[in-house]
């Protein structure tokens, strides 16, 4: 009997736990797809609590986006496909008005997601990776490949590469390499890359490396053999500090090896100590270090112990992290515009997204002056921006090397085009007209 | 080896015969198929707790579906037949990349070899992937005349890695996509097309009813007692008469058959999208522990398998947050390791043969209670 009694008031609690406490309707559900735990952690980490804090600012210190508390629940996916549909299933519903938007940050997690959005109406924010050709808003209305793709990051960094060589005629029978993580996301440059080998007549060969990359040592050694004049990487998580450390093992000088803003942040390079130094990398606009949104952190957030941020403050990807949530926040500031103060739906929130317009005075108001230069999204134009810088790690720090580069649309306009319609012709999908929104 | 229970008197060798020969298990199986069918399609509709929403269809009743029919695959190959196998992520792999390539066209560009299929509809396009995985699986099961148990399991762990390789490197595959992930097209069947979440179900369940229908009913046949008698000692039932090569063979052929229907659904239905990652060796570990922790040699086995390793962590993930416990997810997701891990040893120590065994002596009891034989 006791046994009985017992089992049913667990069962009790556990009912009335779960029909959760009352939803208080003057709330935005946030929801935040993340990995915490398994190989790609030391880089999932930093950028979440990026996220997590900014959210947890705007409600200490503003009280909100307009009076609309933020409400947001994390889910663990540790970086793998299934596990993030089931965690997007599970957050798609939660909060008044449903979840605001997704930000999955994995490409292989975005794929499967872009089929699932336009049936929920949901948005996806893919700030700097996810499809590339999801720039062309009116095949790809819910997705947001904002502040850049990685075709803008191979355009840059072949610029960048044909400046310390001297000008692009130099690039002729030069060799690049491409060490990349062999999933969409390593595979996504590969176009934009062969399109400008084309171009400048140098030799580009893709060496994959297998999934989580911890063993690349017969990559290295063929790139001994190879010697190509120049390395990009295109790694996430513990495949980065490898790839140093073995580019350092077979003597390949760590400054003519160059990552994407994806390898450039401070978990990359700590675990190889002074092999990094050296080391180059792009970066999405923004860098390490603080601004001026990093001291209301440290007295609203930090200094009140609501984060679990700790030596990750103001590193890359936590400033990544911040820049991701603020971009959503904004947008959905824009949209209450439009549509009233009070929580948003996701239809709403992608009206706000292709309306976005953040100027030179908005960010410096915001206190991000100096992380991201003015960006305007459109129907038509769902990524806004096309410069990068490149950054290097001294050792202790990374340091900006260069002023903005300026990816070519000459070039990457026709292949988002081409993409986007072959996309669009698989699918069935008849492309929106964007004269006609509004 | 068959027993049969007591207390049920046959009065016709049709009723001796019959796939479940005891009133009660086929009582419980008209009622669980009476619900899946027409039960939860109805407390979905009505948003009942928990069928409400979308996430009880999507997220947990369908990859629990089709992991079941791959999990039921494979039992047929290492349960049934006794042919360890660590390539169940490769067939499912060949499954759904052939069910892509077969509804979006099939073109071979070569000079003296040229073919040009037209994109067929859906359903012959997954039969037709699923014929393919099931061709992969008879050349793949070759070695298995000559090398045994964990050797065999190395060589279709080789299957495993070359489509690995095969679908991340041979651009043919997925249409020569930029990044390597292939979307799937839109899921019609017969003019009808598959979409909301209660019809994405059914359409899984419905798959998984007939294979699973239809592998109970081979094993209990001349071929699957083939399977078992070459399970059981390979030498002493080539002795009888029953010829390994056939039911070797046939035992892969079915089973890599099944897997790649399960593999063409989860892509189809499941992920929408995807890239070789999703059928990794990770995915082949996964099913052949739900074969184990079902119970091999068990159809029923397969799904209680496949609801442990795939939901059990699912809801522990949701339990602390759900009583209101605050713990950060990595705390959460740590904890579904040790819990989940725990929970396995102590399985496999209680009972080695699995969820199918502890359900039978189950069902014994309480049909002869409180002493089963």
């Amino acid at each position: 009997m006791r046994k009985l009694t017992l089992a049913l008031a667990a069962f009790a609690v556990g009912a009335t736990a779960s029909t959760g406490p009352a939803m208080a309707q003057n709330e935005q559900f946030l929801p935040s797809l993340v990995y915490r735990t398994g190989p790609y952690a030391p880089n999932g980490i930093p950028f979440a609590n990026g996220v997590a804090d900014y959210w947890t600012l705007i409600n200490e210190r503003d009280g909100g986006i307009n009076g609309v508390k933020i409400v947001f629940e994390e889910c663990e996916t540790g970086y793998a496909t299934d596990k993030g549909v089931e965690c997007y299933e599970r957050l798609k519903g939660k909060g008044p008005t449903g979840a605001g938007y997704f930000s999955p940050l994995s490409t292989g997690i975005t794929f499967a997601l872009t089929e699932k959005v336009p049936g929920d109406k949901i948005p996806l924010l893919t700030m700097g990776y996810g499809r590339s050709e999801s720039r062309n808003g009116a095949v790809f209305p819910w997705n947001f490949v904002a502040v850049g793709s990685y075709w803008t990051a191979a355009d840059v960094a072949i610029q960048h590469i044909a400046k310390e060589f001297g000008g692009f005629d130099k690039l002729k029978d030069k060799k690049i390499s491409l060490v990349y993580h062999d999933s969409p996301y390593g595979k996504e440059p590969i176009a934009a890359l062969e399109a400008r080998a084309k171009l400048h007549g140098f030799t580009f060969k893709g060496i994959p490396v297998t999934h989580p990359g911890v063993e690349q040592k017969s990559q290295w050694l063929s790139i001994r053999q190879d010697r190509p004049d120049y390395v990009l990487l295109w790694g996430w998580g513990v495949m980065n500090s490898t790839a140093i450390k073995e580019a350092a093992a077979v003597g390949y000088p760590r400054d003519k090896v160059m990552g994407v803003w994806w390898s450039g942040a401070e978990p990359d390079v700590t675990p190889a100590g002074d092999q990094s130094t050296g080391y180059k990398a792009l970066m999405l606009q923004h860098g390490a270090g603080k601004a001026k949104v990093h001291a209301d952190l440290e007295k609203h957030v930090i200094g009140k112990g609501k984060s679990p941020t700790k030596d990750d403050f103001a590193q890359v990807l936590y400033n990544r992290g911040l820049l991701n949530s603020m971009l959503g926040v904004e947008a959905i500031r824009t949209a209450m515009k439009k549509y009233g103060n009070k929580p948003m739906t996701g239809e709403q929130i992608r009206w706000g997204f292709e309306n976005l317009n953040l100027t030179a005075d908005r960010i410096k108001e915001l206190g991000f002056e100096g992380m991201v230069s003015p960006i305007k999204l459109s129907c038509e134009d769902h990524q806004g921006a096309d410069v990068a810088r490149v950054q290097q790690w001294d050792g202790k720090n990374w340091k900006v090397i260069s002023e903005y580069y300026t990816a070519d649309r000459k070039i990457l306009d026709p292949m988002v085009k081409d993409a986007a319609a072959k996309y669009a012709a698989e699918k069935k999908i008849t492309p929106r007209d964007c004269s006609k929104e509004s | 080896m068959f027993y049969r229970e007591t207390g049920q008197f046959k009065t016709s060798y049709a009723a001796d015969m019959a796939i479940f020969p005891i009133r009660q298990d086929r009582i419980a199986l008209w009622a669980v198929l009476a619900f899946a069918f027409i039960g939860v399609p109805l407390l979905a509709s009505f948003q009942v707790w928990p069928f409400g929403g979308e996430y009880m269809l999507r997220a947990i009743l369908i990859p629990f579906l089709i992991l079941s029919l791959a999990a039921i695959g494979l039992n047929i190959l290492t349960g049934y037949c006794g042919q360890l196998s660590l390539g169940s992520g490769a067939f499912m792999a060949i499954g759904a990349y052939s069910a892509y390539k077969f509804s979006t066209g099939v073109h071979i560009p070569l000079e003296i070899f040229s073919i040009s299929i037209p994109p067929l509809p859906m359903l012959p396009s997954i039969l037709l992937g699923a014929l393919m995985s099931c061709l992969v699986g008879i050349l793949f099961g070759i070695p298995s005349l000559r090398i045994k148990g964990l050797y065999l399991a190395v060589a279709t762990l080789a299957a495993q890695f070359f489509f690995d390789w095969v679908f991340s490197r041979v651009k043919w595959f997925t249409n020569y996509t930029p990044s390597g992930s292939v979307a799937a097209p839109e899921l019609n069947f017969f003019g009808f097309v598959v979409n909301s979440p209660v019809e994405r179900y059914l359409l899984c369940l419905v798959f998984v009813t007939l294979f699973a229908l239809m592998a109970k009913n081979l094993v209990r046949g001349s071929i699957g007692r083939q399977w078992m008698a070459i399970r059981d000692m390979d030498i002493a039932a080539e002795l009888m008469g029953i010829r390994p090569l056939y039911a070797k063979l046939t035992a892969f052929a079915v089973s890599s058959f099944v897997m790649g229907v399960a593999g063409a659904l989860w892509a189809f239905v499941y992920l929408g999208a995807w890239e070789p990652l999703a059928f990794n060796i990770d995915r082949s570990f996964q099913i052949l522990f739900m074969v184990i922790i079902g119970g091999l040699g068990s159809i029923l086995g397969s799904f209680l398998g496949a609801a442990f390793i795939l939901i059990l962590p699912i809801l522990l993930d949701q339990v602390p947050q759900a009583l209101g416990v605050p713990l950060t997810v990595e705390t959460v997701s740590h904890l579904v390791f040790i819990v989940t891990g725990a929970l396995i040893c102590w399985l496999l120590i209680v009972e080695p043969h699995g969820f199918a065994r502890l359900w039978s002596t189950a069902k014994e009891k309480l049909r002869l209670w409180p002493y089963p034989y």
